[in-house]
């Protein structure tokens, strides 16, 4: 299905905690339905993942898993999205993957029968297509080990099916570092949703078969490389923020071939999927500082419907070990947003969280309600992948301008050389045709087209 | 006495064009080429790098002056190395087993092909059995590990303990970087050296093969 329309009249109706169309999931959870909930995520301390540690490794997510839930209970939360993020072995050694789905789903079963807690199981899958140079995305080998890994998850007791998805890195990685708007257009216009849809229709086919939910993707290994690179100094922010907003289009073909989210946690063009499809999305901000560094800390909690720490290692802190204490965090930022909704006092909440940070960097300005409303307008008039994306671009420039133009945002004169350059580019390389034949000869050898079907 | 000014200067604007006409002109009037690299190319590459850590220059800008940079070295070359003149060092770079995160890799291995080290790239996933081959072939002195994950970052001590197996570990500087990687388990997994960034890991190889020779 293609989106022609938006899901809201205006940004003003997008609301954290509520959804247009809640999913329900895992042991009896409904998503989006009125509550902003937790989305826990964790990971391995430093350890050897392979088949002979499969017993220590099963230790760790049995400790983390428990720690979490126990939290859960004792500080009465509503409900809660765990994640299972596969670290790269586990999609590869299929059955590891799916032990440890099975193990913790096992607990999660015990704790709704002892205590009445309403859970469900996220796994992501990793996206292991790329190990090969230039990879082959649809006949190498990773490519069924993958979709195995999807279904044998599903089976064993995942309830949300999600990927970070890759098509197109391999060109965007490049033209990141160089700043280059054709490699950028040919990585996330042409590239990356051929990708998309190709990936999603057979994700979408394993989720109906195992009765289990498509959830989404996200655009991490485009927008949030872009996003890191730029807080090291390496490239302009400017370049970062419309590299999100472009990414957002290869982001809602998921939903175009049937997920019905929530969106992945990392993906910050989350508020953009959730004003054209009415899904519910998952978020990261203040709360994920533990994974990365970004600057949208409580903005990116306006319009979500579920709040996630990213991930963090089991490590030992003061309080605990590292998952329960995220968990004990995300649970009092959902508890204030959820204590606003009941006393209709949310859209106080949302605007203070959108004010905060709105203008103190482009990153932030571009995923507030506003721009993402605007951007996902500019999306959804548009017919084909590769014009949407080139339109959310364009569209993320007049916002950043119109931001410095009345002095809300100040950018430095290196940054704006990078706007100006972006500006004349976009109107510049306005068909696919101009895109291919500006960047071939730069990035050919990076892809094999007939991987994405060109 | 030639002005190397001008040659500089088309490295810091990236000039490719005027920097190919330049390092020609310079040899056809009879200057060396290890003078023309010295006082040249490499100093004028120097001032890109100095404008990239004063935050003036963005790595795309740094990326077009090492195109010009390289255009001027493609035309050295075949002097340079008639009169055996050898690079700073020779770095092999690459990420370790299980691990495909190769951005910052790329970086520090831009960083010092800027400084004038010769870079050989193993690429990503690559296992310490590769590792010990490919710095056998290519001679390396240093070997740059990256690793982004925690379940990956065992291979870095692996891939140690490879060098050790093969007896050929004092042959080698190993000096290790990535997110989660510190000084502390660079010392623990018997790395010769940790660096947070890419300049740091410049800083670094320098000092690594000053003091093994
Ligand atoms: C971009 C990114 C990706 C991209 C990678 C793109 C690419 N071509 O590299 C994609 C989307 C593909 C990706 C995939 C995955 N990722 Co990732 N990724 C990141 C992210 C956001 C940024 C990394 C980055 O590029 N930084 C920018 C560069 C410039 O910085 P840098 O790498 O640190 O390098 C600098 C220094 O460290 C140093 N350095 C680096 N290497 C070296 C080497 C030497 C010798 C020296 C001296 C110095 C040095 O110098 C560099 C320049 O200054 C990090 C977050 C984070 N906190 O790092 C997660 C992160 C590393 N990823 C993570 C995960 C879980 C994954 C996946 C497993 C997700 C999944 N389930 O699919 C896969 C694994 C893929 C694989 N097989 O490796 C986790 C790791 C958790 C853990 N257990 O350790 C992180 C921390 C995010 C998180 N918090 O959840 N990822």
């Amino acid at each position: 299905m293609n989106f022609n329309s938006l899901a809201y009249d205006t940004s003003d109706e997008m609301m954290f905690g509520k959804a247009l169309h809640p999913v329900r999931c895992g042991f009896d959870l409904v998503l989006g339905d009125g509550l902003v909930l937790p989305e826990i995520n964790f990971t391995l301390p430093v350890m050897q993942v392979d088949n002979s540690n499969i017993k220590a490794i099963l230790k760790q997510y049995m400790e983390m898993v428990s720690g979490v839930l126990q939290r859960l209970v004792i500080l009465q939360v509503p409900g809660a999205v765990i994640e299972f993020e596969h670290a790269p072995q586990m999609t590869e050694n299929v059955d590891m993957g799916a032990r440890i789905t099975a193990q913790t789903r096992k607990l999660m079963e015990n704790y709704y029968h002892d205590h009445g807690l309403k859970t469900a199981l996220r796994a992501t899958i990793c996206d292991i297509r790329e190990k090969e140079r230039p990879p082959k995305m649809r006949t190498g080998r990773a490519v069924g080990q993958m979709f195995e890994s999807f279904k044998l998850n599903a089976q064993r007791g995942a309830d949300l099916l999600s990927i970070e998805s890759t098509g197109g890195k391999e060109v965007s990685d490049r033209a990141l570092m160089e700043a280059n708007l054709p490699g950028l257009l040919l990585a996330l216009g042409i590239l990356a949703p051929r990708d998309m849809h190709f990936l999603w229709k057979k994700i979408h086919n394993i989720a109906q078969q195992e009765n289990v939910v498509a959830a989404g993707d996200s655009a991490c290994a485009f927008a949030n490389t872009a996003m890191v690179l730029a807080d090291q100094k390496y490239i302009p922010n400017v370049v970062a923020a419309v590299v999100r907003a472009m990414s957002a289009v290869r982001s809602l073909v998921a939903f175009e071939e049937g997920a019905i989210g929530p969106s992945k946690d990392c993906a910050y063009e989350g508020p953009v999927i959730k004003a054209i499809t009415g899904f519910p999305i998952s978020m990261e901000g203040k709360s994920a500082a533990c994974a990365h560094f970004s600057h949208m800390g409580n903005i990116a909690m306006a319009v979500t419907d579920l709040w996630s720490n990213e991930s963090v290692q089991n490590v030992k802190l003061l309080s605990g070990f590292a998952p329960e204490v995220f968990t004990e965090l995300l649970t009092y930022d959902c508890r204030l947003l959820n204590e606003a909704l009941a006393g209709g006092e949310e859209d106080v909440i949302k605007r203070l969280l959108v004010t905060s940070d709105e203008n103190k960097s482009v990153h932030a300005l571009i995923i507030s309600p506003d721009s993402s409303y605007d951007i996902a307008r500019t999306i959804v008039k548009e017919k084909s992948d590769f014009e949407r994306t080139r339109r959310a671009g364009m569209a993320a420039c007049n916002i950043i301008r119109a931001a410095v133009r009345d002095k809300r945002l100040s950018l430095p004169e290196k940054e704006m050389v990078y706007l100006d350059r972006f500006q004349n580019e976009f109107e510049k390389y306005a068909t696919e045709e101009h895109v291919l034949e500006a960047a071939l000869p730069d990035y050919a050898e990076l892809v094999i087209l007939s991987e994405y079907g060109l | 006495m030639t002005n190397y000014n001008e040659l500089q200067e088309c490295i810091i604007k990236g000039n490719r064009i005027k920097a190919r006409e330049l390092t020609q002109e310079c040899l056809d009037n009879g200057n060396p080429a290890k003078e023309i690299l010295d006082e040249g190319l490499i100093p004028g590459m120097a001032v890109v790098g100095k404008k990239f850590q004063d935050g003036e220059y963005f790595i795309p800008e740094m990326l077009v002056s090492a195109r010009a940079l390289n255009i001027g070295l493609g035309i050295l070359k075949p002097l340079l190395e008639a009169s055996d003149v050898k690079p700073v060092a020779k770095v092999l770079v690459g990420t370790v087993k299980g691990d495909i995160h190769d951005i910052g890799k790329n970086l520090v291995a831009i960083m010092l092909r800027g400084s004038g080290f010769e870079i050989i790239d193993a690429g990503v996933d690559v296992s310490p059995e590769k590792f010990v081959q490919m710095a056998k072939e290519s001679g390396a002195d240093i070997l740059g590990l990256s690793a982004l994950l925690t379940t990956t970052m065992t291979a870095m001590k692996d891939t140690v303990d490879a060098f050790q197996a093969d007896g050929s570990r004092d042959k080698i500087k190993i000096m290790i970087g990535g997110a989660p990687v510190t000084t502390d388990y660079a010392e623990k997994i018997g790395a010769d050296g940790y660096a947070p960034n890419a300049a740091i890991a410049v800083e670094m190889a320098k000092t690594l093969v000053g003091g093994s020779r």
